[in-house]
């Protein structure tokens, strides 16, 4: 496919791992954290890490959209569907991420809870207005890329005047979760994690644009290279972040030119700004409650907002004591750290939810490395 | 569920939707998040929504910058 398989050739590969092996100087070494899932997985699937000298090391960071979602808001979903009833619509991937008393989505739905997956959020507004029987309720989660399909389908059903659509607001903002790493006593005073820089989200920063990442290379002096999601992206990624940490630069540069600007997609921006507002504090799941790091729906619209409509309230729930995903979304532990990984934690029986996706590194491992130190 | 894949841009329909070619496949999706798309466009699809377009000069310059890093370190 044009734009895919142009980068993923093999050949091309090995001439940028021999100019990364060239400028990684052999006396010092290198710690980049991979902040986006699809990265997580196109360094897993495509064996990058093994394409890189040995002291060059990938860090998974925390940008898998269901790895952060946190118990209690899968609860709050759960609830809807087996208490109050309603039509429960959501992102494929929700659906096994485990919840309390050994529940997730997928296992409500077998009690009888009336949970839908659908592709995209106007999916489950076509479903509200083929429905007006039925509370139909969207389960809005994801960073930067699923918000302004929220905002549309919101501001859709506004303009269709449906009363029986709503939507869960779960989504969260990528420099918070950067920042969040950043002000990690591992990072901060421990240095437990050594942090050079950081691989930028592509589809994230096709929305927002490069200008978010600049003051974390300012005031934190990281640097930050924005990388396309396919591995030669990537690999070109590492090597700009190499030859920024010899030249003693912390700067945000952009591998991914094709898709992203410095403004980002102005348009998506304001219908969001339209349609949400920050939320004064949200759980992440690993990260804690991090202010300001969520975005919920705006007064205006307030009617679409299932937590005003079945007047949720928000209960956290711990991990189960055994799973190390918080400390891996932070970057301090790798799957196999975990003892339940690939024994009792497992893709089609996950305990912690970096099992679920195959964005989670948990699942990544898994699949593509599971008896390789990725 | 961050994986987004680009996909040509093959029909505009009514309501701001498009159809688009992905690897062979014809999938409705829509236009709500961009502007000035036309038919032949180079689209990053994902849940259902274009969120931008893709540049083609911006990719060449990628692609032959790949390639130029490929002859180089090969040189003896
Ligand atoms: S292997 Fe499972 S239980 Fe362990 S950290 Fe990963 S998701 Fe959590």
């Amino acid at each position: 496919m044009k734009y895919i398989d142009e980068f993923r050739d093999g050949e091309v590969a090995k001439g940028i791992a021999a100019a990364i092996r060239q400028e990684a100087r052999p006396d010092r070494r290198y710690h980049f954290m991979e902040f986006c899932g699809g990265h997580t997985h196109a360094i897993s699937r495509y064996g990058v890490s093994d394409l890189l000298p040995e002291n060059v090391r990938m860090i998974h960071g925390p940008g898998c959209p269901v790895c952060v979602l946190p118990i209690g808001r899968v609860d709050q979903a759960i609830r809807l569907a087996l208490e109050q009833g309603v039509t429960l619509c959501t992102y494929g991937d929700c659906l096994r991420v485990p919840a309390s008393e050994h529940l997730s989505l997928l296992k409500a739905k077998a009690k009888g809870g009336d949970i839908r997956m659908v592709y995209s959020s106007a999916d489950a507004v076509a479903l509200a207005q083929k429905h007006p029987e039925k509370q139909v309720v969207f389960f809005a989660i994801g960073f930067e890329t699923t918000t302004p399909p929220t905002a549309v389908a919101i501001k859709q059903a506004k303009a269709l005047g449906l009363a029986n659509f709503s939507v869960l607001c779960c989504h969260v903002l990528t420099p918070s979760a950067i920042a969040s790493i950043l002000e990690s006593p591992e990072v901060r005073q421990w240095g437990t994690v050594p942090l050079d820089g950081f691989v930028g989200p592509a589809h994230v920063s096709t929305i927002i644009g490069s200008r978010p990442y600049e003051f974390f290379a300012e005031e934190y002096r990281k640097p930050v290279v924005i990388a396309g999601f396919e591995p030669l992206d990537v690999m070109q990624a590492i090597r700009m972040l190499i030859r920024q940490v010899n030249e003693g630069r912390a700067e945000v540069e952009n591998e991914f030119a094709r898709a992203v600007s410095r403004e980002g997609n102005l348009k998506a921006q304001q219908l969001v700004a339209e349609v949400f507002e920050l939320r004064k504090a949200f759980e992440w799941r690993g990260l804690n409650v991090i202010p300001y790091s969520a975005l919920k729906l705006r007064r205006e619209f307030a009617e679409f907002d299932a937590e005003e409509r079945f007047a949720l309230d928000y209960r956290p729930v711990p991990d189960h004591k055994a799973c190390e995903c918080g400390a891996i979304l932070r970057g301090v532990k790798k799957p196999q750290d975990c003892k339940l990984f690939g024994t009792v934690c497992t893709p089609e029986n996950p305990i912690g939810s970096c099992m679920v996706s195959s964005e989670g590194a948990c699942a990544a491992h898994y699949t593509y490395g599971r008896y390789k130190d990725v | 569920m961050c994986l987004a894949i680009p996909a040509q841009v093959i029909e505009l329909r009514e309501s701001d939707n498009a159809v688009v070619d992905l690897a062979g496949v014809r999938k409705e999706i829509s236009l709500a998040l961009v502007e000035d798309v036309a038919v032949g466009d180079y689209v990053i699809v994902h849940v259902g929504y274009a969120l931008n377009k893709l540049d083609p000069e911006e990719a060449e310059k990628t692609l032959a910058l790949f390639a130029e890093l490929g002859e180089s370190t090969a040189l003896p």
